[in-house]
Formats: structure tokens, C-alpha cells, sequence
């Protein structure tokens, strides 16, 4: 390019090209817009079409066999056509149960603790590193439940060691990073004004935060609890690793248990008619269940998000 | 200077009866008036007085808040550009706009020039590089930059980038300039290289300066308007504006008695 | 009788710190002690070559070769899904009721157990659509499952880039597509790669869903159809069928290198993404 002139040049016409451009990139904005509502239904869809699938093979079971039998009777016995899974029933609760007791205040605890006790430089490391442990494999979890805990379950405790202790846990570390990470969140959005008045008002750090903080992060740290949980119901192959998967109604903690999920992943391999019908109705029974707790941890999240 | 500046001047833009709201709020009210071609039209006033609104409905920006709407017309070349059958994009490519902050895209300056150009079809990059030099030249900004045309563009200081914006609102070859502020943020030597450019430019374009100091309507806008809490109080040649205007309203601002 | 808030205070101090003490300390030891284990045995001649007698002997090459395969699948798969999700939801549309059922679809499938994921790609995509136990039955399953977490991510990328720059694209006459596509897009890349290496490392990590999907075959996967098994069924197998310990504690290793590189990745960009947005 030369010395440029100070008066800029006529253009070239450009209302030719205006025109001749114009009908093609309208209609590639329009197509991109339908495109991406469309794609914008694949996640709803795709729930959808699990709900779907699952509900088609597991339904027809239920009714044949009547729901109450189904969910209230002992015996699981496929070769023999009985499909009771209120075993797996009461074993998945008390699993999950378990795993809270251990999971929530420790995780709940840990996130008190590292959002206010501890300089914002530990808790730069920490967090993220408990967020990276998050990413451990479940399956990474039920191996160290059966090299580690279950042998020590068994020579400290007693009972065969892989047992409804040891699923609760190995569940209970897994969903700790889950319950840290979300509670901390919670803390973290609660206005520092807030802390501030209580401060100013004579109170104890531990006093500030137990009367302020915790009130006005519940609904976080309650949507925390209930996503656990979900984790917990759902988790299946780390459970199967250390829960011992014997089918019956467990009457101590030291007793092998079978979840549902363990049910389903165990028998999936080989069954066929109507037996994989009863898993995929298991499968039913799950899925119920997490969507029940999903939406609870959905609704409680937006009441934080409400406030 | 072109001949027929003086008598009956091409009408730009005719302004009819506008009025426009964010939900219930209004913003402008039932506005009426006439842009010249080739001119350039200051609209002074204070804060919140619809300004900022009036340039955004001119080039339908108010478009993206869905809370907004606009009553009345806004003729362009006698053509209503809210008329359903008016794409609001073509009409952008028609009525350009500088925003008032510096508001480079994180590239470089060459491709901030062609930003549009390229989005109407051009991919010649001949045809590309004389546009930039034109237009980076027609805003006073060649010279500075000529060397460093793939430099990020948010390097540049804020005086050169709100010349590279006015450079890539120009290099879409509209036929209306709408400048929202422009130089608010700018130290008085950037500001004078704007007002400069924007006095040769009108040669080309219709121009419409929004500015919080009436020194600089003063010095380079042709014709004045006065907004007071989204009406248009008075419009009129700038020397008129400044030095005998026929609202009380209008004469306590330029005199700089307003509250 | 009451305790003085010095106290409480103080009692409080030291059981949460307990508390957090003691789950730091078992996360680490969960790791320290597979890596403790597992790296000695992780040789040249374990990672390339292929397994004997069921994994007893022998390497783990095709699980890698599956480990690396099957979530790079489900990434393609999932990520012109995600990001178009995110793009509509950011560019295209207000909240309203169609948002809020997206949302609600996208945050309930982000809870589904990865059994249920199994259940349903096991019925659908290797029974029903016929394609039996393959690397696509174990990819769009995975993709399915992984879509969450690229939605959220890539939403959250593309809320931080800055308004001004949509009003400067518009502006200068661009559709809202061509905004997204020269403007938004390119913004948001780092933070949605965020995503995408955050759904590589919950596919590798993948168990339950996989195993029921993409099968467990230990050939060398040549085409989309053929079963591939990823490390961590291999892994799975290994420990629960009791085929041998140093075998599964090698693989475990390996299996936590990769996972633990991967999300350090995720973690790394995320970081230079806020970095850089903070500028
Ligand atoms: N996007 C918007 N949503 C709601 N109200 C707006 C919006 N833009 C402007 N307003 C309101 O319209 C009035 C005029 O604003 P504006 O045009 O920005 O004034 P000016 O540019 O003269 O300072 C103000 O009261 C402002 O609050
Ligand atoms: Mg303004």
C-alpha cells in the first residue's frame, strides 16, 4: 500500500452486495437458531428417553408381579421365578443412611472449617485438592474397601468383613468431596456483611457462624446432603466390592448386605425373560428414587438462589 | 464544501411521534424531529435523558432488551425501519455506531476493522487491506498504528482504541454515524483528533454526536438538541442553541444553571 | 449451667479441624496407598503389551487403547450437544418455561446413577438399535452421561464473556449467530475445554455404565462396532474376580495417574480462564 489519500474514496457500490448477502445470512441465522434449540432439548430428551426405556421393561413386570409383592417380599429367587427385592430395599437405605452419618458431618464439618477457620491460602490448596479427589474412579474406592477396610472390619469387629459397615464407609468417603465442594459454595455466597454485624456484635467466630452463617447457607448445604444421598443410592461398583452382596435383611451393621444397584449390576451380565424384567423393574425403583431426591436437592438449591 | 448546503436540506432521518419504554418505565416521549443529511447533529443534556436510548432505537440496539418497545416512526430515507419487513441487521450495516466507552473485541486491530466487512462478504484481503488503511486513516488512526496492524487491540491507549472503533464503524460504509459519548473518557488530545476526524467525515455521512459537554457540541456540531427527561425540549443550528435559544430549560443548561 | 463462648469456641475450632483433618488425611492415604502399591509393578512391558490368561500376566495395552478411545467418543458426541444447549440458553432465548424445563432435564440427568446409564444404553442402543456391545453403544452412553457437565460448564463460560462485546458484535451488523461464532465462541473456548476434560475424566473413571455398553472384550478395538474394554472395567474385573492383586493394583495406579492428570488439567485451565477474565 501507498500514501493514503486524507479523503477517504467513494466505495464500490456496497449496496449491491448488501442485497445479494443479505437472504443468505438471515436464513443461516435462522437455521442456526432452530438448531440450537433443538440441540438445546437433548439432555431433557435423553432423561426422557431413559425414563422411557427404563419405565417400558420395568413396568409390565411390576404389574404382573403386583408392586407390593415386588417391593415387600424377601425371597429373590430367579431360577425359581421370585423376585422380592425388599431386602435390597432395606439394605440400600441403611447403606445410604450410613454412608451419611458418615459423609454429612464430616463434609459439612470440613466445609465450616476451611471456609472459616483457615486462611483463604490453605483453602486455595485444599479445596481444589478435594475436588481432584473427587475425580477418583468408584471403582478405585471399592478396592481399597476390600484391601483395607474389610480385613480390618473382620479382625477388629468380626463378621465377614465385606459387609453393610464396610459399604457405608467406603460410600461415606466417596461422597465427601461432593458435600464439601457444594457446601462450601454455600458458605462462600453468604454476604460478609453478614458475618461482620455478628462479629461487630461481641460474638465468638464459632458463635457468628453457627448462628449466621449456617442459617443463611441451610438450603445449600441441605441441597449438598440430598445430592449425596443420590450418590449413595446410586453408587453400584464400589458397593459391590465391599458390601458382600449376600441377599437378606441385614440385622446388624457387621452383616453383608445387597443394594439395589448391586442387584441390577451382578445379575445384569447373564439374565434373560423375565429375570432381566426384574432388574430393569429394580432399575424402576432406583430411578424413582433419585429423581425424588434430585428434584429435593433442585428445589432446596433454588430456595438459596430465591433468597 | 459540496453546493446546496444552504437551502432545503436532504432529510436523513425523520423522527415521528417516538416513544419508547423499558417495561413500564418510558424513556423517551412522543419525540418528533428531523436529522439533515450530512451533518452532524449533537444532542446535548444531562444524565438519563434518553439519550443513549434515542442512538439505540435509530439502530434498533434497544432490539436486544426484550423489555423494550418503541411507538411511532422512525423514517430512514422515508423508509420506517420498524416496518415488520425491515431486518434490523441490514439497518445496522446502514446506521453504524461508537459506543461510549473504548470497546475494542479481544483481536487484533485488523480484524476489529474487518470485523464487518468480512460478516457482509468481503474476503478479498486486498480489498480488505484498503478498507483498513482508508478507514483507520479517515479516523485519524493510520499513522499511529500502521506498523502494528496484528497487535492486540486492547494495547492500544483509550483515545486510539475509541478511534479504532470509530475506524470499524466506518468500514462498514454506513450512511449514518451514531456517536453515544464518544470522547467521555478521552484526555483533550484524543479528543480533539476525534472532533477533527468527525468534521471531515460528515462530508460522507450523517452524523449524530450524543456528548455530555456542550463545549464540544459547541464547537463541531452543526445542529443541536437539547433532551431533558426523555423529551427533546429544543432543536435548532448550534449557534442558535447556544446563544439564543427559545426554552428557558435549554438556556439554564448551555448557561450551565441547570440543577 | 453454661459453658463460656471461649470455650464452645475453642471446642468447636478443634472438632471441626479434626473433622476436616481426618478427611484430607483418608483422600490421601486412598491414594498414597494405590500408588504405593500399584507403581511398582507398572513397567514398560505392562503398558504395551496385551494381557494373558484374563489379565493374570501380561499388560494392559488394549485397555488403554479403550481408556483413550471410548471417552474421546463420547466427548465428540456430547460436545456439539452441550455447548448448543449452553449457546441457546445464554444467546438465543430469556429465562421462561422452556429454560427452566431445560434446566430442569439437564440438572435431574446429571443426578441418574451411572447403573441407570447402563440399564438404558444396554435396552436401547445394544438391544433395540441393534448395536450391540461396541465402542458406539459405550460412547453415546457416555456422552449421555457427560452431558451435564459440559452444559454447565460451557454456560458458565459463555455468561463470562463480557456483554459489551455482543453489543459491539451487533452493532457492526452481525446476526446473533455470527455473534456467537466470531465472537462468543472463541471467548468461551478455554472455560468450555474446562468442561470437556472434566467429562474425559468422569468418562475414564466410568465403571458401571460402560461395562453393560461397550462390553469387555480384550481385543484390540479396530472399528466402531467392535467391544472395547476401558481400564477401569479391566481394572473392575481384576479385583473383583480376584485375578491377581499386583495386576489390579498396577492397573489402579495407572488408572489414578490418568485421572488424577486429567482433572489437574480441568484444574489448571479453569485457573488460567479466571485469570485471564479477571484482566
Ligand atoms: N435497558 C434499559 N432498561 C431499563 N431502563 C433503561 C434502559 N436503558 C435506559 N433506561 C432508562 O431510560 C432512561 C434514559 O436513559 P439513557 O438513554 O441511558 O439516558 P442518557 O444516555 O441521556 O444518560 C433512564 O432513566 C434509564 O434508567
Ligand atoms: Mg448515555
Amino acid at each position: 500500500m501507498q500514501n493514503s489519500p486524507n479523503i477517504p474514496v467513494q466505495p464500490n457500490c456496497p449496496d449491491r452486495r448488501r442485497t445479494q448477502n443479505a437472504v443468505v445470512i438471515w436464513c443461516r441465522d435462522k437455521l442456526a437458531r432452530y438448531i440450537f434449540l433443538a440441540v438445546a432439548f437433548s439432555a431433557t430428551a435423553s432423561l426422557l428417553l431413559i425414563a422411557l426405556f427404563i419405565l417400558k421393561e420395568g413396568v409390565p413386570f411390576i404389574i404382573k408381579v403386583g408392586l407390593k409383592s415386588f417391593l415387600l417380599s424377601s425371597e429373590w429367587n430367579p431360577a425359581a421365578e421370585k423376585f422380592g427385592i425388599y431386602p435390597m430395599i432395606i439394605a440400600s437405605l441403611w447403606v445410604t443412611l450410613g454412608a451419611m452419618l458418615i459423609g454429612a458431618p464430616l463434609g459439612v464439618a470440613g466445609a465450616i472449617f476451611l471456609t472459616q477457620f483457615v486462611p483463604r491460602s490453605i483453602m486455595r490448596i485444599i479445596k481444589p485438592m478435594i475436588e481432584l479427589l473427587a475425580g477418583i474412579p468408584s471403582v478405585v474406592y471399592g478396592f481399597m474397601g476390600v484391601m483395607v477396610l474389610a480385613p480390618f472390619i473382620r479382625n477388629y469387629l468380626g463378621g465377614p468383613g465385606l459387609s453393610l459397615l464396610a459399604g457405608s464407609i467406603i460410600l461415606g468417603v466417596m461422597v465427601l468431596p461432593t458435600v464439601i465442594s457444594i457446601s462450601t459454595d454455600a458458605i462462600n455466597a453468604v454476604p460478609k456483611t453478614y458475618l461482620e454485624g455478628a462479629l461487630a456484635l461481641g460474638a465468638t467466630r464459632w458463635q457468628s457462624v453457627h448462628m449466621v452463617i449456617l442459617k443463611a447457607a441451610r438450603s445449600g448445604i441441605i441441597a449438598s446432603i440430598i445430592l449425596a444421598m443420590g450418590r449413595a443410592v446410586g453408587e453400584t461398583m464400589a458397593v459391590i466390592m465391599v458390601a458382600g452382596n449376600a441377599v437378606r435383611i441385614p440385622h446388624s451393621a457387621l452383616d453383608p448386605v445387597r443394594t439395589l444397584t448391586a442387584n441390577i449390576a451382578l445379575e445384569m451380565g447373564y439374565a434373560t425373560g423375565l429375570h432381566r424384567q426384574a432388574l430393569f423393574a429394580t432399575g424402576v425403583v432406583l430411578f424413582v428414587v433419585v429423581m425424588i431426591l434430585n428434584s429435593l436437592a433442585i428445589a432446596a438449591m433454588k430456595r438459596k438462589t430465591g433468597n | 464544501m459540496r453546493k446546496g448546503q444552504c437551502v432545503e436540506r436532504k432529510v436523513k432521518i425523520s423522527v415521528q411521534n417516538l416513544s419508547v419504554f423499558f417495561g413500564q418505565h418510558q424513556a423517551l416521549r412522543s419525540l418528533t424531529m428531523n436529522v439533515p443529511a450530512n451533518r452532524i447533529l449533537g444532542i446535548i443534556g444531562p444524565a438519563s435523558s434518553g439519550k443513549t436510548t434515542f442512538l439505540r432505537t435509530l439502530n434498533r440496539m434497544n432490539d436486544l432488551d426484550p423489555e423494550s418497545r418503541a411507538e411511532g416512526r422512525v423514517l430512514l430515507d422515508g423508509a420506517d425501519i420498524y416496518h415488520p419487513s425491515q431486518s434490523a441487521v441490514q439497518l445496522r450495516k446502514r446506521v453504524g455506531m461508537v459506543f461510549a466507552l473504548p470497546m475494542p473485541l479481544p483481536m487484533s486491530i485488523y480484524d476489529n476493522v474487518v470485523y464487518g466487512p468480512r460478516l457482509s462478504g468481503i474476503r478479498n484481503r486486498a480489498a480488505l487491506d484498503v478498507i483498513v488503511e482508508r478507514t483507520l486513516t479517515a479516523a485519524f488512526l493510520w499513522d499511529e498504528v500502521k506498523d502494528r496492524l496484528n497487535m492486540l487491540a486492547l494495547r492500544l491507549s483509550g483515545g486510539q482504541q475509541q478511534r479504532l472503533c470509530l475506524a470499524r464503524t466506518l468500514a462498514m460504509e454506513p450512511e449514518v454515524v451514531l456517536l453515544d459519548e464518544p470522547c467521555s473518557g478521552l484526555d483533550p488530545i484524543s479528543t480533539a483528533r476525534i472532533e477533527d476526524a468527525l468534521t471531515v467525515l460528515k462530508e460522507r455521512y450523517t452524523i449524530i454526536l450524543v456528548t455530555n459537554n456542550t463545549k464540544q457540541a459547541s464547537r463541531i456540531a452543526d445542529e443541536t438538541a437539547f433532551f431533558l427527561m426523555g423529551e427533546l425540549v429544543e432543536l435548532g443550528e448550534t449557534s442558535q442553541i447556544f446563544t439564543v435559544p427559545c426554552d428557558q430549560r435549554t438556556s439554564d443548561y448551555v448557561t450551565g444553571r441547570f440543577g | 449451667m453454661r459453658i463460656p463462648p471461649k470455650i464452645t469456641q475453642a471446642l468447636a475450632v478443634i472438632l471441626l479441624g479434626a473433622a476436616t483433618l481426618i478427611t484430607v488425611i483418608t483422600l490421601v492415604l486412598i491414594i498414597a496407598f494405590v500408588l504405593k502399591r500399584g507403581v511398582p509393578e507398572i513397567s514398560w512391558e505392562f503398558l504395551s503389551t496385551k494381557p494373558r490368561e484374563m489379565g493374570k500376566a501380561g499388560g494392559i495395552l488394549p485397555t488403554l487403547l479403550g481408556t483413550v478411545l471410548l471417552p474421546l467418543l463420547a466427548i465428540l458426541i456430547a460436545l456439539p450437544m452441550g455447548v448448543g444447549t449452553a449457546v441457546y440458553l445464554t444467546e438465543y432465548t430469556r429465562e421462561n418455561r422452556v429454560t427452566r424445563i431445560i434446566r430442569f432435564g439437564t440438572d435431574c440427568l446429571a443426578g441418574i446413577p451411572s447403573i441407570i446409564f447402563g440399564l438404558f444404553g444396554y435396552i436401547f442402543f445394544v438391544t433395540i438399535l441393534g448395536m450391540g456391545w461396541s465402542m458406539i453403544s459405550g460412547g453415546l452412553t457416555l456422552a449421555i452421561m457427560i452431558l451435564p457437565t459440559i452444559i454447565r460448564t460451557s454456560e458458565e463460560a459463555i455468561r463470562s464473556v463480557p456483554q459489551a462485546y455482543r453489543e459491539v458484535s451487533c452493532s457492526l451488523a452481525a446476526t446473533s449467530w455470527e455473534t456467537v461464532y466470531k465472537v462468543v465462541l472463541p471467548n468461551a473456548l478455554p472455560g468450555i475445554m474446562t468442561g470437556v476434560v472434566l467429562g474425559i475424566g468422569r468418562s475414564i473413571g466410568e465403571t458401571a455404565a460402560v461395562i453393560f455398553t461397550a462390553g469387555s472384550s480384550l481385543m484390540m478395538p479396530s472399528s466402531l462396532n467392535d467391544s472395547v474394554r476401558t481400564m477401569s472395567v479391566h481394572f473392575y474385573l481384576l479385583a473383583r474376580e480376584g485375578i491377581s492383586d499386583e495386576k489390579a493394583y498396577a492397573t489402579a495406579a495407572v488408572l489414578v495417574f490418568a485421572v488424577l492428570l486429567v482433572n489437574l488439567a480441568a484444574y489448571w485451565m479453569m485457573n488460567r480462564f479466571i485469570a485471564k477474565r479477571s484482566r
